[in-house]
């Protein structure tokens, strides 16, 4: 539904975004992830239109988002929740983009309840909201034109540990009715939960893309047995290296291929899953050279 | 979950989706000035401002001064300086608190945003008329001068129309090239008064003065006499330099600006 291809933006020598390039599929949930400053916001912006290109193109739904009608009514976008009029009441900015997309005045009640603001709270200017608050009413914006797509970054910026759960619930039913969700995030474990594709991101490239299943066979399998001795020598006879790691190993093959080596054994299993770390350490790994905070020796 | 799963589309439809019309962009961007404190005490001050200064020249001029004409002539001042005022908040408002982000990504055709919003400045300028014109023919009645009413034409209407409205486009002009109400209202009002400064010192200045400088070629439109075709070439040239080209300068970087 959103085909990005090798879009590029630079700033003079500062390349923010490098040949990026992904689709986002309709019925799913894509998470952009990666650390501050990536180049996720740029990315989006450029992908309804607030900044130009230097190469490179987006399409929504084969189209390029100024050629799409009244499109508050096709894309939903929240880019910035921060960025509204302090002084206008949340209900009076749903109630502007409601008439600037033609839609009825009840929708914007519809919408003020679906986020959770109270009457009282929606009647109170923006200056007074607290950063959750303001995120819950630019995600009631985004949804106001009942768009198929949905175009939010960090929209869980600021939302409690309840709110970041209604939150995952609303996407998730969001695409499951077969609307197309991008969102990005500089938090792994967000991502994780919600996304079932993961497109990461580190100083304006690719590094990595996936569902999160996909990106967690890169770092093995944790595997642990009462005799750990005779479970170590039993995947090598299989021919798997087996590294020790606490009190189990870890082991560069999948779940299924372990258990079946297992159970041939007759080895009874204490824990089998996914190795530690799993996409955290893949993704401080893939954007190391991208991070600020150097780990373990890098060269400051 | 649902039974009803919907078949994932590739592409939108919109064949059922009209573009947002012209007129409902001018009613928001109408709404907008209002429905901010600061947007609806500026409005509330210009009407005031109208009404207080009317009042003023009533009780303060002279019987034989109170003319339909002066009672006009007075709103000009203080309209003429908040008009302008009201032209560039309409524009940096929006920038100052970053409500481009929705406004562009809900039209994303951007000059159409700023032409609405020249039909919304200049609706507000017709009201401000409106009311400066009703409230002198009011005190006009009030004070039931003989020759109150002498001289008045319906070109004068359109000259003191004119007058106002070329300075709330000149307030869009200036707030479109500095996107930002603190630079753009003071060198709106400072770069005319330096002119005449500059002017004052060096005499070539001074002769061009009509052709370049707003502040001298406009009263003319308040003064009450016609205007010759040599005032109004003057008052052509003068525009295009305080308001046509900063407008058209103004236009282009909005158009070409990344918004963030």
């Amino acid at each position: 539904m959103i085909t990005v291809e090798g879009l590029t933006r630079s700033y003079g020598d500062f390349i923010a975004v490098d040949n990026v390039s992904f689709a986002c599929k309709p019925g799913t949930v894509t998470g952009f992830l990666g650390p501050n400053g990536a180049g996720k916001t740029t990315t989006m912006r450029i992908m309804v239109g607030l900044t130009s290109p230097s190469r490179g193109t987006v399409t929504i739904g084969g189209l390029k988002y100024a050629d799409i009608p009244n499109p508050g009514r096709h894309v939903g976008v929240l880019l910035d929740a921060s960025a509204q009029h302090a002084g206008r009441t949340g209900r009076e900015i749903l109630t502007i983009g409601a008439q600037t997309m033609g839609l009825r005045k009840s929708r914007v009640d519809e919408m003020l309840a679906l986020v959770s603001l109270s009457d009282k709270e929606a009647g109170r200017r923006v200056r007074n909201y607290s950063l959750g608050m303001r995120q819950r009413l630019g995600i009631a914006h985004a949804l106001l034109g009942d768009p198929s797509v949905l175009i939010l970054d960090e929209p869980a910026n600021g939302l409690d540990p309840a709110g970041i759960r209604w939150m995952r619930g609303l996407l998730r039913g969001y695409a499951e009715r077969g609307g197309t969700v991008l969102l990005s995030s500089h938090l792994l474990n967000e991502v994780e939960l919600i996304a079932d594709e993961i497109v990461m991101i580190g100083r304006g490239r690719i590094v990595a893309q996936g569902t999160p299943q996909e990106l967690m066979q890169t770092t093995g399998t944790f595997v642990r047995a009462a005799e750990n001795d005779v479970l170590a020598r039993a995947l090598s006879e299989n021919g798997l290296a087996a590294t020790p790691v606490g009190d189990g190993f870890r082991v560069d093959a999948d779940a299924l291929q372990i258990g079946k080596i297992t159970a041939a054994a007759q080895i009874p299993l204490i824990e089998l899953r996914p190795a530690d770390g799993g996409l955290e350490d893949l993704f401080l790994e893939l954007t190391s050279d991208t991070q600020r905070e150097s780990f373990e020796g890098a060269v400051a | 979950m649902s039974a009803t799963t919907i078949t994932p589309q590739l592409t939108l439809d919109v064949s059922g989706t009209k573009p947002v019309p012209f007129a409902r962009l001018v009613k928001v961007e109408t709404r907008k000035m209002y429905d901010t404190r600061a947007g609806f005490w500026l409005l509330a001050a210009i009407a005031a401002i109208t009404l207080v200064i009317i009042t003023i020249f009533f009780f303060a001029a002279k019987p034989e001064e109170q003319t339909f004409f002066n009672f006009l002539g007075v709103t000009a001042t203080p309209q003429g300086f908040l008009l302008p005022v009201l032209g560039i908040l309409l524009i940096t408002s929006e920038w100052g608190q970053r409500t481009t982000l929705t406004t562009f990504a809900l039209n994303p055709k951007r000059g159409r945003v700023i032409w609405a919003k020249v039909c919304a400045a200049l609706l507000f300028g017709l009201g401000a008329i409106v009311i400066a014109v009703g409230l002198a023919a009011l005190a006009t009645l009030i004070a039931g001068q003989p020759g109150g009413w002498d001289n008045v034409g319906l070109d004068d209407f359109g000259k003191f129309g004119l007058l106002q409205i070329m300075g709330i486009i000149g307030g869009l002009a200036f707030g479109l090239i500095f996107l930002n109400s603190a630079a753009a209202i003071v060198i709106s009002f400072v770069v005319p008064i330096a002119f005449s400064i500059v002017a004052s010192l060096w005499g070539a200045l001074e002769k061009a003065a009509p052709w370049v400088d707003l502040g001298t070629s406009q009263p003319p439109l308040y003064s009450g006499d016609s205007l010759s075709g040599e005032q109004w070439a003057q008052l052509g040239t003068s525009s295009l330099i305080w308001i046509v080209l900063p407008f058209l300068a103004g236009l282009w970087r909005v158009m070409r600006a990344e918004v963030k």
